[in-house]
């Protein structure tokens, strides 16, 4: 068995001290395919702004065990300033920075993987486009263009098919499953548990607590759920100092 | 009056309007791209703040040379102006103000500050050449002085864009990537005080952001990729810096504001005839089939 991609030992990060993410461990195997699920407010987000090295961890720690540079992250409704007057090929060759840096030039053999990956995107000949032109869903195309031509080992989305229509999410999950299928680790955010069960072998049940992690058939159970559900919502303004043990 | 009388022998006859000339050409190959940059990272009024910052150190290097020494004034605004980013920032670090509100707090100060200063000592005159510029006063020390900040600005762009580009559209990517944002940022800050010193030298405080925000304004006006409104915003600051140099010494106006006003022609024909200009809402276009 070789080491995890990432594991999480007793994780809590917080916001003004009340836990967002609390006591959290596990593993993410390589190669696995896993979906982060949870009501709103759960801490899915912060799970990967945490990983990605965004927040600190208020006590406990997080392992890596591939470098930074080698992590292709889709952050929630990416900041990104649609009015920049780049193109979409801008923004796709952006993803060659592991390779090329700050100074590396940009070739013709950068260029081209980057038409590639528009092709498989569904985005042929989008290249000159200004992305103020561009619709929310071939939006997230183009970021999943710059996540192809990035390479990354471990690939970390976060709600990548909220406000996207049906077909576009088909096309971007199948994008997902050949990277599963290429050995790359990925993690993802789900609002849809039939997007889950469907297509996610491993799945991460949060709300705030980790209530199960393991294969998706035994975590989402209507049980589970269900405390899901009543765990996120409970929020104390007076809550006392946590007292469990690390 | 013939052509050659009207726009090209008041730069042969007189050294000032020769060194004001070039002086608006390093302005404009330098403050320009910066305000364009600056402008679509959303700060553009955070550069007028920081024009204002440069004045307290201005005043203290007219203090301390004891005349309207621009290589001393440059220093010390310099020196000011960095700090004021730098405190700024801090600030919108350690406490609840943000960045912006903590700008407008020190560029006040520092105006206040830097009035009285050069109030305590010069004239009257000395204080209206601080505020407004003095661009026929600039010497060969001086023009040097401006000619290095531009030749710098124009090498740090060059090995900058990419990570600069980046930052401003998506920092989030960059951060994820590791191309050390703050770095990137602090660098540009770094360029913009270093522009504002220029430009104080020839436009004063209170305008030293003219040729760096307008023809940034313009150029996004008519422009639909970065290039070309860096080259337009490049082209326009030498226009206005020209045309405002022939007009002020044609009409004997004072050249700092006609270079400004000149700019501002172009901006206000910009706005009205531009493509995302005013006209184009009232000139109704037959819609495209596809």
């Amino acid at each position: 068995m070789t080491s995890p991609a990432i594991s999480l030992e007793n994780l809590t990060v917080t916001y003004n001290r009340h836990p967002a993410v609390h006591h959290v461990s596990g593993a993410l195997a390589r190669g696995s395919l896993t979906a982060i699920a949870g009501p709103n407010g759960a801490g899915k987000s912060t799970l990967l702004r945490a990983i990605m090295g965004e927040l600190k961890p208020a006590e406990g720690s997080i392992r890596r065990s591939v470098p930074s540079r080698d992590y292709g992250y889709l952050p929630q409704a990416a900041d990104i300033n649609r009015r920049f007057p780049v193109s979409v090929m801008d923004i796709v060759v952006t993803g060659a920075w592991k390779r090329v840096g700050a100074f590396g030039g940009i070739g013709r053999a950068e260029r081209q993987k980057a038409s590639e990956a528009l092709v498989a995107v569904g985005l042929e000949g989008f290249e000159a486009r200004p992305i103020g032109s561009l619709s929310a869903g071939q939006f997230q195309r183009t970021l999943f263009a710059r996540l192809l031509l990035q390479d990354a080992s471990v690939i970390i989305l976060d709600e990548p098919f909220t406000a996207i229509d049906s077909r576009t999410t088909q096309d971007l999950i199948d994008i997902v499953l050949r990277w599963h299928g290429e050995g790359r680790t990925v993690v993802a955010v789900l609002h849809d548990h039939e997007q889950v069960r469907a297509h996610f072998p491993q799945t991460l049940l949060i709300a705030r607590e980790l209530i199960g992690w393991g294969p998706t058939e035994e975590v989402m159970t209507a049980q589970n759920l269900k405390q899901a559900r009543a765990l996120a919502e409970r929020w104390d303004e007076t809550a006392p100092v946590c007292e469990v043990p690390a | 009056m013939s052509a050659y009388d009207l726009l090209i022998a008041p730069f042969m006859d007189y050294g000032f309007m020769r060194r004001a000339l070039v002086a608006c050409l390093c302005l404009a190959l330098g403050a320009a791209p910066i305000g364009t940059f600056l402008s679509m990272r959303r700060m553009s009024l955070m550069g007028d703040a920081l024009s204002h910052a440069v004045l307290p150190g201005a005043a203290i290097g007219y203090l301390v040379a004891g005349s309207l020494s621009l290589t001393a004034m440059g220093i010390g605004g310099l020196i000011a102006g960095l700090s004021v980013a730098l405190l700024a920032g801090v600030v919108s670090r350690m406490t609840v103000l943000q960045e912006d509100a903590s700008f407008a707090s020190f560029y006040l100060i520092s105006l206040a500050v830097g009035v009285l200063i050069v109030s305590l000592r010069g004239s009257n005159i000395d204080l209206l050449h601080v505020l407004f510029g003095t661009i026929l006063a600039i010497d060969n020390d001086a023009l040097m002085l401006i000619g290095t900040i531009t030749s710098l600005t124009l090498v740090a762009l060059a090995l900058l864009y990419r990570p600069l580009v980046i930052d401003c559209f998506d920092p989030g990517f960059l951060r994820a990537v590791g191309g050390r944002g703050p770095l990137i940022h602090a660098l540009f800050m770094l360029m913009v005080v270093l522009n504002l010193v220029a430009s104080f030298q020839a436009l004063g405080t209170l305008m030293a952001v003219g040729l760096m925000m307008l023809p940034a304004a313009i150029a996004q006006l008519w422009a639909r990729t970065l290039p070309a409104m860096l080259a337009i915003s490049v082209v326009t600051a030498f226009v206005s810096g020209y045309a405002g140099l022939i007009a002020s010494y044609h009409l004997e106006l004072a050249s700092g504001p006609t270079i400004i006003v000149a700019a501002a022609i172009i901006y206000v024909v910009s706005l009205v005839a531009a493509p995302s200009g005013l006209m184009s809402r009232y000139i109704r276009r037959p819609h495209l089939a596809n």
